[in-house]
């Protein structure tokens, strides 16, 4: 072995172990019992692992409730966006119209647009339609899906305009002079075929909703059943004792989706980053 | 999570060929009419409506009391231009959005440096533990690091000695642990893009240097990273639309923007004029500040992305 290679290996371990520090310090603090917690003799392993923090946390303070509430949220939001975003990028890759590019550009700067900032008119706006419709007002579920939906869908499209770029069109052209109809070759053809593509967008669309904080803070006000995780996470937080082992218990159960997911697509994203690179 | 995707199109999709049968002129339309009914409504009008509200004297007896709301035109800039505190909110967010930038640049571009130089084991625990971080939710990757950093039961303490010393009393030390959580959660992004990006160089062309004798130093710095400049500075830019825009970290590490504010980035300051201070119709106008200062950096995105060759 080189001394090149050796001195990349050696790099490339320290950083995997730093990286990944945190995440095994959080799994271990919520397995760890609460008296070694609390003392003041650091192990960075236990001898003891307990699910006290977990029954607790899944137990009382209406956690599983949250945690139902979040993946209700989230996979709502990731059906309905599949769907809208496939339609829309089908639209700017197999037509020429005009305002095509137009389009596209409102996609990529529809990005950029700092949504937090937007929780100020939202807030009100959301708050108006309950009125009219109780639903989707403040307090619901429902509000939560939409500005979820709203806010994953740029994203969602333009990253499925490459995935649905990337069917040949012969494929729809012979559908076609076999007297197939658009909506069949739409559903029957294209979609199974854009299928792994979606799912890797799915994931980005399930995270956005799942990690949301700030729209959940800000509209779920008062109806305490309706919360979410993120937002729920803040209940362990107390002024002079933070339960730290029901903090992590509660991050680390959090956290288990997002990651078995996202290992699950990483491959596609890597993938599709590199198309990034034009000669 | 915003991110710079085509997917892998073999070269003959790329060149287009027939254009669309004549008859499908109004289907593209119908096609972008359920996105449409979603942002329009959810998107194009709250930012209208955010444009409005930052004309208006909007506070909380306008919400509640029922007194009439006002419209004061510029009055609410004129207010934050004049005001101290938001030049000096402004000014850090900038310092902290740049220092994120570059941190989370060199720590992503060195190793993916190292990702293209390390053997197949150490390059996949790496790579996995990279995913791990990156994966974490923003909420329960600020619940960690405040755990590590915790005052009488944190790792960092304990592992130094000091009892009971509080890392979220000074600015600029708390920004540095924030910085620190934001950069574990996003130089996974920088680095696999630019090592997809490196990966993507043509074996021929590294070849054909090194036959004209150049070094591996020489053919990093003369042919790969010219060849990933367009790469390079789309990682830049969407970087910087991310670190500017940091709201979760800041709001959950500093419980709200940390000791008297201290710790505020725009996005926080906003948020908070509004919904901490009921001063709504101000808190509209830094959003719209802070809108303007993105557009700015995605169009210079949107020109970057053009220059790569990256066909819309």
């Amino acid at each position: 072995m080189s001394r090149s290679r050796l001195a990349a290996n050696t790099v490339a371990v320290v950083a995997a172990v730093v990286t990944f520090f945190p995440i095994y310090w959080m799994v271990l603090s919520a397995l760890k019992p609460a008296g070694e917690i609390q003392s003041l003799e650091v192990r960075p392993w236990t001898l003891a692992p307990t699910f006290e923090h977990f029954q607790r946390v899944l137990g009382g303070e209406n956690f599983s409730r949250y945690l139902l509430n979040s993946l209700g949220v989230a996979l709502t939001v990731v059906v309905l966006s599949a769907v809208v975003a496939f339609l829309a990028a089908v639209a700017v890759t197999r037509f020429h119209f005009r305002f095509r590019t137009t389009v596209l550009i409102m996609f990529l700067v529809a990005q950029m647009v700092p949504v937090e900032a937007l929780t100020i008119p939202l807030f009100f706006l959301i708050r108006d339609i309950g009125t009219a419709v109780p639903g989707v007002g403040l307090n619901t579920l429902g509000s939560l899906v939409l500005v979820h939906l709203a806010f994953s869908l740029p994203f969602a499209v333009w990253m499925m305009r490459g995935f649905v770029a990337a069917v040949p069109e012969a494929l729809e052209e012979a559908a076609m002079i076999d007297g197939a109809s658009r909506s069949v070759i739409l559903w029957r053809i294209l979609f199974p075929l854009v299928a792994p593509g979606l799912i890797a967008t799915s994931v980005f669309s399930f995270i956005t909703a799942w990690n949301d904080f700030i729209f959940a803070r800000t509209f779920i006000i008062s109806a305490k059943d309706n919360q979410t995780l993120p937002a729920a996470l803040l209940v362990f937080f107390k002024p002079d004792e933070n339960d730290w082992g029901g903090i992590m218990a509660a991050s680390t159960l959090m956290t288990i989706p997002v990651l078995i997911f996202f290992v699950a697509v990483q491959r596609r994203l890597v993938a599709g980053l590199g198309g990034a690179v034009k000669d | 999570m915003t991110a710079v995707t085509t997917a892998p199109a073999d070269p003959e999709t790329r060149v287009r060929r027939s254009p669309p049968r004549p008859r499908g002129r109004l289907r593209p339309w119908l096609y972008l009419l359920p996105s449409a009914a979603v942002l329009l409504p959810l998107f194009g009008y709250p930012i209208y409506m955010l444009g409005l509200l930052s004309v208006f004297d909007y506070r909380q007896a306008q919400v509640s009391g029922g007194e009439p709301t006002r419209f004061i035109g510029f009055d609410n800039y004129a207010t934050l231009l004049g005001d101290q505190r938001f030049w000096s909110v402004l000014a850090q967010t900038v310092v902290f959005a740049a220092a994120l930038v570059i941190a989370t640049l060199a720590v992503g571009a060195a190793l993916a440096v190292v990702l293209t130089k390390a053997g197949r084991v150490p390059r996949l625990l790496l790579s996995l533990a990279a995913m791990a971080a990156w994966a974490a939710p923003a909420m329960t990757g600020s619940t960690v690091w405040m755990f590590l950093f915790d005052a009488d039961l944190g790792l960092v303490n304990q592992l130094l000695g000091i009892e009971g010393y509080n890392w979220f009393y000074d600015k600029w030390v708390t920004f540095g642990i924030v910085g620190a959580t934001v950069v574990w959660h996003s130089f996974p992004f920088v680095m696999v893009t630019l090592y997809a990006g490196i990966q993507a160089v043509p074996s021929s062309v590294l070849e054909a240097a090194a036959l004209d004798g150049a070094s591996a130093w020489h053919s990093f710095w003369r042919v790969i990273v010219p060849m990933l400049r367009p790469l390079v500075t789309i990682v830049v830019i969407q970087s910087i639309i991310w670190d500017f825009k940091i709201f979760t970290q800041i709001y959950v590490m500093t419980n709200g923007g940390g000791i008297a504010g201290q710790n505020s980035v725009l996005n926080v300051y906003a948020y908070q004029t509004a919904f901490g201070s009921s001063e709504y119709g101000l808190g509209s106008a830094i959003g719209v500040i802070m809108t303007l200062i993105l557009l700015v950096v995605t169009l210079l995105y949107i020109r970057a992305l053009y220059r790569s060759g990256e066909k819309l």
